[in-house]
């Protein structure tokens, strides 16, 4: 399924995937703060930015390394990691 | 939703960010299949596990084998065995590469010419009664010569339920030749007589290590949690079994759902090619299981579960201290 691929929608539906795969309570995803450390403030680890990143694969078609998640420590930077990704198209993706 | 900072104050706060970026990444190995000590209710050696292997002989395969497990992010080396260091070019193999925690029964002194701040745990069975009917001699009186006052060794004290009342004994011991200890629990895997654990002796021995931890802050290196995690066997109030343990070797785990668990974590035989399942024998039932490390990972693979409160959260900012201070990830 390809879902909007503008920054903001993709940040929201994110912040969506998150609150669904992870269980978070108390968000929504108009009230998760896109900029919020999601290691040091929510608490994710590795396992679940995984759990994250096969929904997004399966979502975008975009593939997150997992030499890459140190640097994703927020919705806005999965985000932006994943439109960068689809702009340079299908091989990178 | 509850965040971190919500939970905590500035000092629990300052830290919890000592070790929340620690991403630590640790593999076990066995470094050989021989051991210089046969002890009765060793899983390696009551489960067949030394023959399971025929060891890498070949040093430069190690040094190989290594460089492929960084490259797959281990970040932390468990060296056990057998014991480790009957094959000190192996160890320096590993250590020589990447943070590396030995293993060992302190019969052999570890030259700190060669491996200067390698952390090491010398496992310790009880007194000396006890030693000598599980392990055939007093090695305490032997590795307390060979590491007093090192400052990068611990003892590994596994106590069995002979030892209800008669740990401050022993803690005093290592606390007066200069080195620190942590405490486990026998899972008695050869069901040796009167070393099984009883559900009252589990109490007991709960209080009795919280004790220990109260009167000897400076020696003892644990956690209350982590002594209710151990000898409840339950978080949160979730019991400790196969479908939760986060200790299992990566390739082999098929669980579904699949559990939290340490990310591409293995378990390598000492041929540096067969995997154990988990980080002790398959034979063990996972339900009584009391592997110390096992619990440990299992409390910190489980963040976000233990943020429900401020006191779940704090516990778990414990548990991790003690993990990364056992590990050298923190200094003591």
């Amino acid at each position: 399924m390809r879902v909007g691929t503008d920054l903001d929608t993709i940040v929201l539906h994110i912040a969506q995937v998150m609150i669904s795969e992870l269980k978070l309570e108390d968000v929504t995803a108009d009230t998760f703060d896109p900029d919020i450390d999601l290691v040091d403030e929510v608490g994710i680890d590795s396992m679940d930015l995984a759990t994250v990143a096969l929904v997004l694969r399966d979502e975008y078609g975009v593939r997150i390394d997992e030499d890459d998640y140190p640097k994703l420590t927020t919705i806005r930077l999965i985000s932006e990691y994943i439109q960068r990704k689809l702009a340079q198209g299908p091989e990178s993706a | 939703m509850k965040t971190v900072s919500s939970l905590l104050d500035a000092h629990w706060y300052e830290r919890y960010t000592k070790i929340s970026k620690l991403n630590i990444r640790s593999s076990i190995y066995d470094v050989t299949n021989r051991c210089n000590l046969r002890c009765k209710g060793c899983f390696f050696f009551s489960s067949d596990e030394h023959k399971v292997a025929a060891e890498q002989m070949d040093i430069a395969q190690w040094g190989s084998f290594i460089d492929a497990e960084m490259a797959r992010g281990v970040n932390l080396a468990i060296l056990i065995g057998g014991e480790p260091t009957l094959c000190l070019d192996r160890m320096e193999a590993f250590y020589k590469r990447l943070p590396t925690f030995c293993a060992t029964n302190g019969l052999i002194r570890v030259p700190r010419d060669r491996f200067p701040d390698m952390m090491i745990g010398i496992s310790l069975w009880g007194d000396e009664d006890d030693e000598r009917m599980l392990r055939g001699k007093n090695t305490f009186a032997i590795s307390s010569k060979h590491y007093a006052g090192d400052p990068y060794t611990y003892y590994l004290f596994t106590i069995t339920p002979k030892q209800i009342g008669r740990t401050e004994g022993i803690i005093r011991k290592i606390r007066d030749v200069g080195l620190k200890v942590h405490m486990q629990l026998l899972s008695n895997d050869e069901g040796v007589s009167g070393f099984n654990w009883q559900p009252a002796e589990l109490i007991a021995i709960r209080s009795e290590m919280d004790a220990m931890l109260d009167a000897y802050p400076q020696t003892v290196i644990s956690s209350k949690y982590y002594h209710e995690i151990i000898t409840t066997g339950t978080m949160l109030g979730r019991p400790f079994g196969w479908m939760e343990c986060p200790s299992v070797t990566q390739p082999m785990d098929h669980r579904q759902p699949p559990p939290k668990r340490l990310t591409n974590f293995i378990r390598w035989a000492s041929d540096l090619k067969t995997m154990h399942r988990c980080c002790t024998s398959e034979t063990r039932d996972c339900k009584t299981c009391k592997d110390g490390a096992a619990h440990m990972s299992w409390v910190m693979v489980n963040k976000r579960a233990h943020m429900g409160t401020a006191k779940d959260l704090q516990n778990w900012i414990e548990v991790y201290e003690m993990f990364a201070k056992l590990y050298q990830f923190l200094p003591w």
